[in-house]
């Protein structure tokens, strides 16, 4: 196990040795997105706004435009829509180099409740011209996704959640991956399960326990929705005709959707559903409790599957 | 105080006047836009351009150079007529205002024109994004200064005020904000729409050092220019004493001209005031 957040705040710092030029910005979580390590390391290049979202989102786009590459961290639901207006005109309509890296997105921040519990974050930013979306998966993954984002240029959008996580990759592994490049982790021939973030581990539980009733299943981790990898999405459904998303996210608007968008619109004759929430705002609880009452683990892939194949 | 040559002074009102001109021009041509606010903020414009700030033309992504951003983006037709007399564009790109394939938007998107530092016309981002600057003057141990104009209805954001605070936190004694006090919003008085009285107060009380001007005086704005450049240690506030709609005598103070271009009859009437005033200053 390890957590995404770590492994955000420890790239954050590594990155800041080879870039002199990166600095972060948070508001008042620095403890728990983790930007503290860099602000430990960096204080003068760390810059704490304060309980002010807003600020920080049009702050963090003056230092992009003097050649900053600014890193601007809260939990998901305070980085997009309570500055969706910031976001909107200073970073996407002007391009600014600016990487909004949230924590703390989907259900399973668990009993803060439903006003912490993102969930429309990924449509949010998806929707917007210029932005690029990511969900990375596990603490590796996260390392090298923060990597391609100090590397690339552009507004970018990234969200992990709250809670520690299996470590899926090895290091060597992650290397090769590239922004808007999905990532199959296991072939399969029955079905395509595409999962983002936080639903990729439990959607490689799922796979073995069908592989176990005789289903094969392909696996793809989509850790970047936008740009999302039609080529990708158009090669499972041709080879294996059935696609299910899975998502710690509405079903509107996000992978599913955008995965969606992309099956009609290449008239494509394949079965396909969507898991996120359906929906609805969820509730306090323990995050495997919710996650099992709003039909988002392992369990749940397992049976939504078997449903879609008919078998 | 110091002491002008007064052929400065007298170039800038007379530059000032070309630039209404433009504006009114542009408006009339694109028939949409915002006469009053663009008209009183033209004078402090054109005395950073052509008087005050280090910047170039020729390169304008310098890294030295001083900034000025727009936060109150609707009144962008003063900053592009002031960018084109300066040379960042051509004049007779002014014409295309809110054209179809134009760069010239109906407001200012930084990565289409040269010389536009921020993309602004959602009021309230300019202050934030003015800090962003600063900061990063200050981490690079760079001289430049940065300037940032705000609507005084536009201090209605609650941005603005995030900002404020931020501003004064990290002391950008880099930084001079102004505020176009012109009193009028869309919806009236700026004191009956949502009182801003005591600016100065406001500002004093989040850490600000103020002044307060005659936004049309040449003379007592480069004298406000100079002394807030040396100042340490706080932000800086020029509050500009304004005149909604200022050098058309029928636009002044006159509400009905936020966002209403001329028709071509106050077209005429506009011009041939702004021309007899610049036969004036040149004679």
């Amino acid at each position: 196990m390890a957590n995404p957040r770590n492994a955000y705040g420890e790239t954050l710092v590594k990155l800041g040795e080879k870039y002199p030029n990166l600095v972060v910005l948070d508001a008042d979580l620095s403890k728990s997105t983790k930007t503290i390590m860099f602000a430990k390391k960096y204080p003068e290049r760390f810059f704490e706004m304060g309980i002010a979202e807003a600020n920080m989102i049009s702050t963090a786009a003056g230092l992009a435009s003097c050649g900053k590459i600014p890193f601007a961290s809260t939990f998901a639901v305070f980085a997009t829509g309570r500055v969706y207006d910031q976001i909107r005109i200073d970073l996407a309509y002007s391009q600014a180099n600016v990487k909004i890296f949230a924590t703390h997105g989907g259900i399973s921040v668990g009993k803060d409740g439903a006003s912490h519990q993102m969930i429309e974050d990924i449509a949010l930013m998806r929707v917007l011209p210029n932005m690029t979306v990511l969900a990375p998966s596990d603490a590796t993954q996260t390392g090298k996704i923060v990597e391609l984002m100090a590397t690339n240029k552009g507004p970018m959008y990234a969200r992990i959640g709250r809670a520690n996580a299996p470590i899926i990759y090895d290091k060597d592994y992650v290397e090769s991956i590239e922004l808007g490049k999905g990532m199959i982790v296991e072939d399969g021939s029955d079905v395509t399960i595409i999962a983002c973030g936080t639903m990729v581990d439990p959607a490689i539980d799922a796979r073995k326990t069908l592989l176990k009733q005789g289903i094969n299943a392909q696996l793809i981790d989509m850790h970047t929705i936008k740009p999302l990898d039609e080529k990708l999405v158009i090669k499972c459904a041709k080879e294996t005709g059935a696609i299910i998303t899975a998502e710690e996210h509405s079903i509107i608007g996000g992978l599913g959707g955008a995965i969606a968008e992309t099956l009609a619109e290449n008239s494509l004759p394949v079965k396909f559903r969507r898991m996120g929430i359906k929906d609805r705002f969820c509730e306090s609880g323990e995050p495997k409790d919710l996650l099992e009452k709003y039909g988002l683990n392992e369990k749940h892939i397992v049976k939504n599957v078997k449903d879609l194949i008919g078998r | 105080m110091e002491h002008y040559d007064r052929k400065i002074i007298d170039r800038l009102d007379l530059m000032a006047v070309t630039i209404r001109k433009h504006v009114i021009e542009m408006l009339y041509r694109a028939k949409s836009g915002h006469p009053g606010g663009s008209l009183s903020a033209v004078d402090m414009i054109v005395a950073l351009y052509f008087a005050h700030m280090n910047h170039n033309s020729k390169n304008p992504n310098d890294p030295d150079r001083d900034r000025f951003i727009l936060s109150k983006g609707h009144a962008v037709p003063a900053l592009y007529a002031v960018l084109a007399e300066s040379g960042y564009f051509s004049v007779d790109e002014l014409k295309n205002l809110r054209e179809i394939n134009s760069m010239l938007q109906g407001h200012p998107v930084c990565s289409y024109v040269p010389g536009i530092e921020a993309s602004t016309g959602s009021l309230g981002h300019g202050l934030s994004f003015a800090n962003g600057v600063a900061l990063a003057g200050k981490l690079d141990e760079n001289e430049y200064n940065v300037y940032v104009m705000m609507g005084d209805g536009e201090t209605n954001e609650g941005q603005v005020w995030e900002a404020a605070a931020a501003a004064s936190h990290y002391k950008l004694d880099n930084l001079t904000a102004f505020i176009d006090r012109n009193f009028l919003q869309i919806d009236g008085n700026t004191e009956e729409v949502m009182r801003l009285e005591s600016a100065r107060d406001r500002w004093s009380s989040f850490g600000w050092h103020v002044t307060e001007i005659d936004g049309h005086n040449m003379k007592q704005i480069l004298d406000a220019l100079n002394e807030t450049d040396n100042h340490k240690r706080h932000p800086s506030l020029i509050i500009l004493n304004t005149v909604k709609g200022k050098g058309v005598s029928f636009m002044e103070n006159n509400v009905d001209f936020h966002g209403v271009p001329p028709n071509e009859m106050e077209y005429n009437m506009a011009m041939e005031e702004l021309n007899s005033l610049q036969k004036k200053l040149e004679g």
